[in-house]
């Protein structure tokens, strides 16, 4: 298969038991699928379940129906319904999202943390580190800053360390969470180059753009979400 | 950058280094802990959440072979390759096993460590178990260990209760990993210490934990140790596992009633 993501069915939805027992049916039998190459941008107006698709395509959300396999060393997997291990050797390996908000962990260096993809990976760590700091350069990190855990950087700082640490390896399915917002000019271009070369290596980037330049500048594909999942049905259980 | 990309580490093994099946032990109605199963496989690290009284400890002390099951199994795979049943081999098997290829990382330090001696003895006595008897390698060791912990090897001969809270727990955690097991148990490791403290030790655990490719069972009611530390989570309520599943899949997207309620009532800092 030239696709290395086939979408097919899904569908999530929420039951918030602490509130009343709602059910949010926020995404509704979804197909697509995307070649090597390709930038998928998802389309559509806040609160269409945008985070949503790419949250349960990185397994972080639990999809209520449907299928979706990855291309993980050479073979098809299917992530709807696969045990913990699989998912997380499917997401060391193949599957990689990158949000705008870092998660982060006292005392570990903004270096590790970029490095940390590259090192579960098996990594030697000098190669990991010289690719490391040649994007934390390429994103205008000052390197008075690699040593320091980036808990206390700013919020466009933190942005930046998380595409770096996004970017460190090549991921076969790539998911992006707005990670050109609230960029400045200058780095927005440096992580729309980002993402055209890992088009050009062959990867799938599946992402949310609000932004209207960035959008353009890397799109080959939209889904209408807007047009799919229309507003979350309300259905009350008792 | 695919220059750089080699030495991909052996994938999963297929098979589990653990498993538990309908493990049950109950001291009331839903006291206890009831049709526990699962396996864990080698370097995997599964996290056990819930509420207290919900069964986690009892639960540790039935996988951990501290305590028989009224129902159920515990099985280990041992370094040779062999399914040793826990509560059908013998005591000796038992013991051996405990000191060797398990660890147990207690809550409280002063139960895991012996307090009446050094450091550096408290670090030795899993290896002397082990039947290593020269001084020099037993005093290395302890060195090694140390400063593995970030505990200053100049206090080897200092006594435990000399130690700071967070010093202990790293002491403990040294004598534990000393042996080079492939399984350790920890009961709220962080439980009761400060919590500039409590970082530093989950992020000593974390770098231990993948550099020595552990397998662990880690029972704590803070859910961002968890987060932290573990792949995998299971949610115990009222003696029953509730929810089990990826570490972020459960605390983002939780799908039992009492696992939302659980990550609901976690302030925000």
């Amino acid at each position: 298969m030239n696709n290395l993501i086939e979408v097919s069915g899904l569908s999530k939805t929420f039951t918030l038991h602490q509130q009343n027992g709602v059910v949010l049916q926020v995404l509704r039998d979804l197909n697509f699928s995307v070649r090597g190459g390709e930038c998928l941008v998802l389309h559509g107006q806040s609160g269409a379940g945008k985070s949503t698709l790419l949250r349960t395509l990185y397994g972080n959300y639990l999809a209520a129906g449907g299928s979706i396999r990855i291309r993980h060393q050479g073979a098809p997997v299917e992530l709807v319904g696969a045990e913990p291990r699989q998912v997380l050797d499917v997401r060391r390996q193949s599957l990689g999202y990158v949000s705008q908000f870092l998660r982060v962990i006292p005392r570990v260096s903004t270096l590790d943390v970029v490095m940390e993809p590259a090192l579960s990976r098996g990594w030697a760590r000098a190669d990991a580190q010289v690719r490391a700091k040649e994007l934390l350069a390429r994103l205008n990190i000052p390197e008075a800053l690699w040593q320091l855990a980036p808990g206390t950087f700013s919020g466009g700082e933190q942005q930046r360390v998380n595409i770096a640490r996004g970017f460190m390896v090549e991921w076969p399915v790539m998911l992006l969470d707005e990670p050109t917002a609230s960029l400045d000019d200058a780095n927005r271009q440096v992580v729309l180059e980002l993402i055209n070369e890992a088009k050009a290596a062959g990867s799938v980037l599946i992402g949310i753009f609000h932004d209207r330049t960035a959008r353009e500048a890397v799109a080959d594909r939209y889904l209408d979400m807007s047009a799919e999942a229309a507003q979350p049905e309300y259905v009350y259980v008792v | 950058m695919s220059a750089a990309e080699r030495l991909q580490p052996a994938l999963a093994t297929a098979e589990p280094l653990f498993s538990a099946r309908d493990l049950t032990r109950l001291y009331g109605p839903e006291k206890g802990c009831q049709g526990v199963s699962f396996d864990l496989y080698p370097g995997e690290v599964l996290g056990i959440v819930g509420e207290s009284g919900s069964g986690k400890s009892t639960l540790l002390s039935l996988l951990s072979g501290r305590c028989p099951p009224d129902r159920g199994a515990v099985s280990y795979r041992g370094r040779d390759g062999q399914w040793l049943d826990l509560y059908s081999a013998s005591e000796a098997e038992r013991r051996t096993l405990l000191r060797t290829e398990w660890g147990f990382v207690e809550q409280n330090p002063r139960d895991g460590l012996r307090m009446a001696v050094s450091a550096g003895a408290n670090i030795g006595e899993r290896l002397m178990a082990q039947g290593v008897r020269h001084y020099g390698e037993l005093r290395a060791a302890g060195l090694d260990w140390l400063s593995q912990v970030e505990i200053d090897p100049a206090r080897i001969d200092d006594l435990p209760r000399t130690f700071s809270g967070g010093m202990q727990q790293r002491l403990q955690i040294a004598r534990n990993l000393v042996s080079a097991p492939r399984l350790v148990f920890m009961d709220e490791p962080t439980g009761g210490l400060d919590v500039s403290v409590q970082a530093r030790l989950l992020d000593l655990l974390r770098g231990l934990v993948r550099e020595l490719d552990l397998a662990v069972v880690i029972v704590t009611h803070d859910l961002a140790v968890a987060r932290l530390l573990a792949d995998r989570l299971m949610v115990m309520r009222r003696s029953k596992v509730v929810e089990a599943g990826l570490t972020d899949q459960i605390l983002d997207d939780p799908q039992h009633p009492y696992s939302q309620l659980l990550v609901s009532s976690v302030l925000q800092p």
